[in-house]
């Protein structure tokens, strides 16, 4: 399991776990209980530059698009083709089998995420 | 800067079983006016299930009129677009009220309870409107229209065991109809406790189901009774978005996607509701559509992207020629749908149309409607 209190998160409700230079980024178990069940993902191509705030891709639910906001600044190096085939990972494993993509992060690309005492006070404002 | 309140409207409503919804942790959408549960746990679960075994849904929301008195069948020809007068008692037809230039003001769902006895049956959001266009139209026949939304509940189960699980809900009884008997677009008298309680096989799933009336103040009582009864048949809670979806994929429309005071029923594909030979009623002349009027279609996909309400439709050099007023990804066909209106030239056989998903032009086929029919 995870621990949640190692994640950063942005306040668009994405996660990121941080190892050495390389960033593991999904959407959080609030987002995805929002949306509802996620029928489709899409995620850009491995190699994509990609600046903090860039839509990355798309979740979509039964109801609903959502974009997906990239929250560091960096290359992407990874992309989990699992949760492509599979959208309802997002439902069920959303900090673990359904990352979506992984990042080379540049520096100073985590200032400003919020730490897991923070995110939860936005979503429950 | 210190925050301005949001101006409150009409305070949100609720049906009689609020804490029942909120027991089974549903969450809420605002729908017409009601406070509703939109899912409960999945929106594709709950499809699924009504799909293959049942779903429970609270409909309390919708509105009901009375139609009383000795020319109540006369003034429902006048008043509504079919000829109700031809229904027998014990069954129940799909009729569309009209504006008097032929645009929809709602479709309803009419039950003849007795020779000048009728039940109507109108969306949530439309119950003014519904209210007011019947009340105005009584003039000259001896007939009554009472809004009576405020006294009933009224619970859906829907699915292929529907009928195993009313026939094991004990506290519903002296039901006038055999439950073999129970024809689809019927409706049966029963009591629930010794009170009266109205069985209609009726729904808007494309499932076989029952749509069942009873007080307001036994609505909770029969929601438990149907859950205990239907807990061993796999009966689950269904929200507004699962009767979405299922509604989509049986290509029924619904009122504000598909339906509106702007279009005309033909142009619905429900040409066939309109009795145009009937001596006079409110829309005749005006209901026929103009030669170049939009038409509704059913369009299927590749893939899992669906286009979504609003999106546009579009040729291959990206000239628009419709938009779609429902879309999703068909849980039951794994593929997407959606319902359009498209111009007429583009609804013509052999049209190549695309769905403009978000920029993304997706290959769209037309598929006559419905998408999902069920097995007999």
């Amino acid at each position: 399991m995870t621990d949640l209190n190692t994640l950063k998160y942005s306040e668009e409700h994405e996660w990121v776990a941080v190892d050495g230079a390389t960033a593991t980024i999904g959407i959080t178990d609030f987002a995805a209980d929002a949306l509802g069940d996620i029928v489709f993902v899409e995620l850009p191509e491995v190699g994509t530059d990609l600046t903090r705030g860039d839509v990355f891709g798309e979740a979509e639910s039964t109801k609903s698009v959502s974009e997906l906001y990239s929250p560091v600044t960096g290359k992407v190096v990874e992309i989990n083709d699992a949760v492509v085939d599979d959208p309802a990972l997002v439902n069920s494993s959303p900090f673990e089998d359904a990352w979506l993509i992984k990042i080379e992060i540049a520096e100073g690309a985590l200032d400003g995420l919020l730490d897991r005492d923070g995110y939860v006070a936005i979503t429950e404002g | 800067m210190t925050e301005q309140l949001e101006p409150q409207g009409d305070s949100p409503r609720y049906t009689p079983l609020r804490e029942r919804h909120e027991a089974l942790g549903a969450t809420f959408t605002d729908f017409g006016g009601w406070q509703m549960p939109v899912r409960y746990t999945s929106d594709l679960a709950e499809h699924r299930a009504v799909r293959e075994a049942a779903g429970i849904f609270d409909i309390s929301h919708m509105a009901e009129f009375t139609v009383r008195g000795a020319s109540a069948a006369a003034y429902l020809d006048f008043a509504l677009a079919g000829r109700l007068s031809a229904m027998t008692v014990g069954k129940a037809k799909y009729s569309l009220l009209l504006t008097a230039d032929g645009g929809i003001v709602d479709d309803v769902i009419v039950y003849r309870l007795a020779d000048d006895d009728f039940l109507v049956i109108s969306n949530a959001g439309n119950r003014d409107a519904v209210r007011e266009a019947l009340t105005a139209r009584v003039e000259g026949f001896d007939v009554t229209v009472e809004d009576v939304s405020d006294a009933y509940g009224l619970i859906a189960v829907q699915g292929p065991v529907s009928e195993a699980i009313l026939a094991a809900t004990e506290a519903i009884a002296d039901v006038s109809v055999p439950w073999a008997e129970q024809k689809y677009y019927t409706w049966a008298s029963a009591t629930f406790n010794g009170k009266p309680l109205l069985l209609a096989r009726t729904g808007y799933t494309g499932e076989d189901g029952f749509e069942l009336l009873v007080d307001a103040a036994d609505a909770a009582s029969l929601w438990d009774a149907l859950v205990a009864a239907g807990a061993e048949h796999g009966l689950v809670a269904a929200g507004l978005a699962a009767r979405d979806s299922l509604r989509l994929e049986a290509g029924m429309p619904l009122y504000g996607n598909e339906l509106s005071r702007e279009i005309r029923p033909a142009q619905a594909g429900l040409g066939r509701v309109v009795v145009a030979d009937k001596d006079d009623f409110v829309g005749k002349g005006a209901h026929v559509p103009a030669d170049d009027a939009r038409v509704l279609i059913g369009l299927t996909a590749e893939g899992r992207r669906a286009g979504r309400a609003g999106y546009p439709v579009v040729l291959a050099d990206g000239t628009v020629v419709g938009e779609i007023t429902s879309g999703a990804l068909s849980p039951t066909l794994g593929h997407p749908i959606a319902m359009a209106y498209v111009d007429p030239s583009a609804a013509a056989e052999g049209t190549e149309l695309f769905l403009d998903v978000r920029g993304t032009k997706i290959p769209a086929t037309r598929t006559a409607l419905p998408f999902y029919r069920r097995k007999k």
